[in-house]
């Protein structure tokens, strides 16, 4: 092989040439770029995008960021889920439909690798950001500049997959890239490659925010806020913390190995050589299965702080809520194997992994029980925060049962691979992670932005949801069991299949219309926004500390740190209506200067995944020693802080108390 | 906004054991990166295809040297750790100056193991054993450079400003790694070497 041939390695002109449907969407993404740079130079607003977003270290913004990244990641996504449930319902017999089977195994694969990794796990630490630092009443998370880093690997990821889309291909070997189809053999092209470091930069952004966020609560909760007082989504956050620190570093190693067993000739993974192919799929389902519990563990918690504002009453069962979580975080590194009982591994070997993967659904059975009684006798009020979450019990459960079902080796031996398993899947991931982020962004949006989202319209948004999913997936379920296998971009039209595809595509359909009614919804809200100002910060009658702060938080979160001696504690103060200090004495704030380093590392990255992926040699190696200056610079910069003055802090909380008498 | 005061570290002592916390969490990642690495040699190790095992490639006493490197930077780097904290400049130097040195040469005798099995004919794309073999020493390898890049930049920092609390707290950090880095290398030469020369 030629590692040094040509300054652009194996990059042509050739990578430029698509057919019609990438075309199509290579010229959406264009457009949409255009139209952004071209109102950010109309608007002159650079430089504040620059001051005030892209150089911030605040989580708070840097939460709204990673949001924003996430849904236009979740939008594409989408697109790839509608295209994939119009092929499956129009490709039947002599119809082959819009996509070629090479066009449709790209659009599966970039489907699974962007939902998890990018929409979800960007919502995920969206919300850690926005909401973590404000519940333990910090300031802000441990180690600021880091933070910043990890989403902008994360960004450099997120515009990596997306750039497959116009230069090259993208991985036909699905969301996992299982060895031997991804080996350099049997997929030669970047595809792999993209998917590789795509998946390596944002994984290692999430390891760095998971490293932040558990020291972030371990050390910077505020006075009195013992372990045990901590709001449940913090318990949660916490669990999921520990996952990623245990689970990604697997991740990193497990790509690095198919990097090396690709471009340096190496035999882990190979067919032949002396490499075990079936080692991979350990490995990554070593990360893989913690990975779902590291998404869902935090929508557990958002869950938690939503039904019991929304029930009046205080969470029932705390105790026995922070064992469950810390027994499925246990847990879930135990039951990796059930994603392959038919390797080959044994009875006694599936037998173990059997009873795991079913003892597990215990402490989650537990949660459920604990949410529907914080709801017994409670006052509650029917917000769209809370039918996000009664849609969710529902969901949970039926994928919970069918999850536990597969668990038998037995039974997972007929409908592995099948869609059953797809319909189980995704009623875990849309049901439990994608309804628990949307709850929370609906509950904690205007603790961000300083009003509340429309009502009606995310109501709306709600039941097309609910609907379309089960319309979508339950058809799945009988499918699977019909014995069609995931991933077939044709069949033929004697089976008997189409007309539950075609359900199965309205089904997404109107889960396009609820994501439509989202869009609408975000757009009125903005334009309405005096219409529904949260003057007092506290919008949904609160029982956490984010809630006793303005809306949105000041810069520096609390002026005065609070102390706590409750688990509610919020909810607490204003149950004894105690009558507030007359004049606080603030004392100034150190807080973090803002910092363009970040972005450079991330941007830096982006080009060593690009050059790696291209065999641009040269490009890696420059773009390595770019970050190493980068890092030498910022650990040697002794004034990354700035300091808040006690009269700045007069100002901002005289200016916010005058609020709240309007409200 | 506000004007913006320089002011170095606020609350000194919360902000150190902050870092230091995390700097754990950190190695413990790093742990998990080579557990896995280990693993994976472990799966593979008995995967020669035809080719040498480690019994016929491994010199024992040339591993043992490097080890005994090692062992000595490790050494050097803690009392340079204590000079740090006695405020004791030239010390700090001088040993953070013998364990660069110290690292430099396992690094050296490192790659001179791996340019002598490729020039005979066994490099990393003769069998899953060698790939699994180069890789694991390998990233340990990588870990070493690093750490030696950083003990340069910061023995250039503290001849520029001395041993302030942040150049202490950086020197404790990359200390913590130094010894990291030696408790890896003995797993290496205990389940690398030692077994692989003891296994038929």
């Amino acid at each position: 092989m030629n590692y040094f041939g040509g300054l652009l390695g194996r990059l042509t002109l050739q990578a430029l040439q698509h057919n019609l449907v990438t075309s199509v969407g290579v010229i959406m993404m264009s457009l949409g770029i255009i139209l952004v740079v071209g109102l950010m130079f109309y608007f002159k607003r650079w430089r504040w995008l620059w001051k005030n977003w892209l150089t911030s270290l605040d989580p708070k913004k840097i939460g709204v960021m990673y949001i924003v990244v996430a849904v236009l990641m979740l939008l594409r996504g989408g697109a790839d889920a509608l295209m994939m449930r119009a092929q499956q319902a129009t490709s039947v017999g002599a119809a082959h439909g819009l996509l070629s089977s090479n066009q449709f195994q790209q659009v599966f694969s970039a489907h699974g690798t962007i939902m998890i990794l990018f929409a979800a796990m960007g919502l995920m630490f969206g919300l850690i950001n926005l909401v973590l630092p404000l519940q333990i009443g910090a300031r802000d998370v441990a180690f600021p500049f880091l933070n910043a880093t990890s989403f902008w690997l994360f960004a450099a990821g997120a515009a990596l997959i997306n750039i497959s889309l116009a230069i090259g291909d993208f991985s036909t070997a699905g969301w996992l890239a299982y060895p031997p189809l991804s080996e350099l053999r049997y997929s030669p092209g970047v595809g792999v490659d993209y998917w590789i470091w795509s998946v390596q930069i944002t994984g290692i952004g999430s390891l760095l925010s998971g490293i932040n966020f558990l020291v972030t609560i371990l050390k910077l909760r505020c006075k009195g806020m013992t372990l045990m007082k901590m709001p449940m989504f913090v318990w949660s956050v916490f669990g999921s913390m520990v996952l990623v620190i245990f689970a990604f570093p697997v991740l990193t190693v497990t790509l690095a190995l198919l990097f090396l067993d690709r471009s340096l000739g190496m035999h882990f993974f190979t067919a032949g050589g002396g490499g075990n192919a079936m080692m991979y799929v350990n490995l990554i389902w070593a990360w893989g299965h913690p990975e779902v519990y590291i998404l869902i563990l935090p929508a557990f918690g958002v869950f938690s702080e939503i039904v019991a504002t929304f029930s009046q009453k205080r969470l029932f069962g705390y105790r026995s809520m922070v064992w469950a979580i810390w027994a499925i975080t246990f847990l879930s590194f135990s039951v990796w194997l059930h994603h392959f009982f038919t390797m080959g591994a044994g009875a006694d070997v599936n037998a173990f992994f059997g009873i795991m993967t079913m003892i597990i659904a215990v402490p989650t059975g537990v949660k459920v029980f604990n949410w529907l009684f914080t709801m017994y006798r409670g006052r509650i009020r029917f917000k769209t925060p809370m039918l996000w979450f009664m849609g969710f019990i529902v969901t949970f459960t039926i994928g919970g049962v069918a999850g536990v079902l597969m668990g038998v080796p037995a039974i997972d031996f007929q409908v592995h691979n099948s869609l059953f398993l797809v319909a189980h899947f995704h009623t875990m991931i849309i049901g439990g992670v994608v309804f628990g982020y949307f709850a929370g962004l609906t509950y904690w949006f205007p603790k961000s932005f300083g009003f509340k989202l429309n009502e009606r319209l995310g109501k709306y948004a709600f039941w097309c949801w609910l609907i379309g999913f089960l319309t979508a997936f339950l058809p799945l379920y009988i499918l699977g069991l019909m014995g069609a296998t995931r991933r077939i971009d044709h069949y033929d039209a004697s089976l008997g299949w189409q007309g539950l595809f075609i359900v199965a595509a309205i089904g997404v359909a109107i889960i396009g219309l609820g994501i439509a009614f989202q869009v609408l919804q975000v757009a009125f809200s903005i334009w309405q926004r005096k219409s529904n100002l949260d003057l007092s910060g506290d919008p949904w009658n609160g029982r956490t500390l984010e809630w006793s702060t303005s809306s949105p938080a000041p810069v520096y979160n609390f002026a005065i740190l609070p102390e706590v001696s409750d688990r509610d504690p919020f909810w607490a103060t204003k149950q004894s209506k105690l009558v507030e200090d007359a004049k606080p004495n603030y004392k100034p704030i150190a807080m973090p200067k803002n910092s363009g380093l970040a972005i450079m590392i991330a941007g830096l990255a982006f080009l060593f995944g690009f050059g790696a992926v291209w065999h641009i040699y040269w490009l890696p190696a420059v773009c390595l020693m770019g970050i190493i200056v980068c890092i030498i610079v910022r650990t040697t910069n002794d004034h990354s802080q700035y300091l808040i003055s006690a009269d700045e802090i007069q100002k901002i909380e005289d200016a916010n108390a005058t609020r709240r008498q309007y409200a | 906004m506000s004007q913006a005061l320089e002011i170095e570290e606020p609350n000194q002592v919360a902000s150190d054991s902050k870092t230091i916390f995390g700097f754990w969490v950190y190695i413990m990642t790093d742990c998990v990166l080579f557990a896995s690495l280990f693993a994976t040699y472990a799966v593979l190790h008995n995967n020669t295809f035809g080719g040498p095992s480690g019994r016929q490639l491994f010199s024992l006493p040339f591993v043992l040297t490097e080890t005994l490197i090692l062992l000595t930077s490790s050494f050097s780097c803690g009392l340079g750790l204590l000079a740090a904290h006695k405020g004791e400049k030239a010390k700090v130097m001088a040993w953070f100056g013998l364990t660069f040195l110290l690292g430099l040469a396992f690094l050296t005798l490192e790659l001179t193991e791996f340019k002598h099995l490729v020039s005979q004919g066994d490099s990393w794309r003769e069998s899953g054993f060698l790939s699994a073999f180069f890789t694991l020493v390998g990233t340990h390898g990588l870990h070493i450079a690093t750490g030696l890049c950083w003990m340069s930049v910061m023995i250039f920092q503290v001849s520029r400003r001395g041993l302030v609390a942040a150049n202490v707290r950086r020197l404790t950090l990359l200390s913590m790694f130094w010894h990291f880095l030696d408790i890896i290398w003995i797993f290496i030469f205990t389940i690398v070497y030692l077994l692989g020369v003891v296994q038929p």
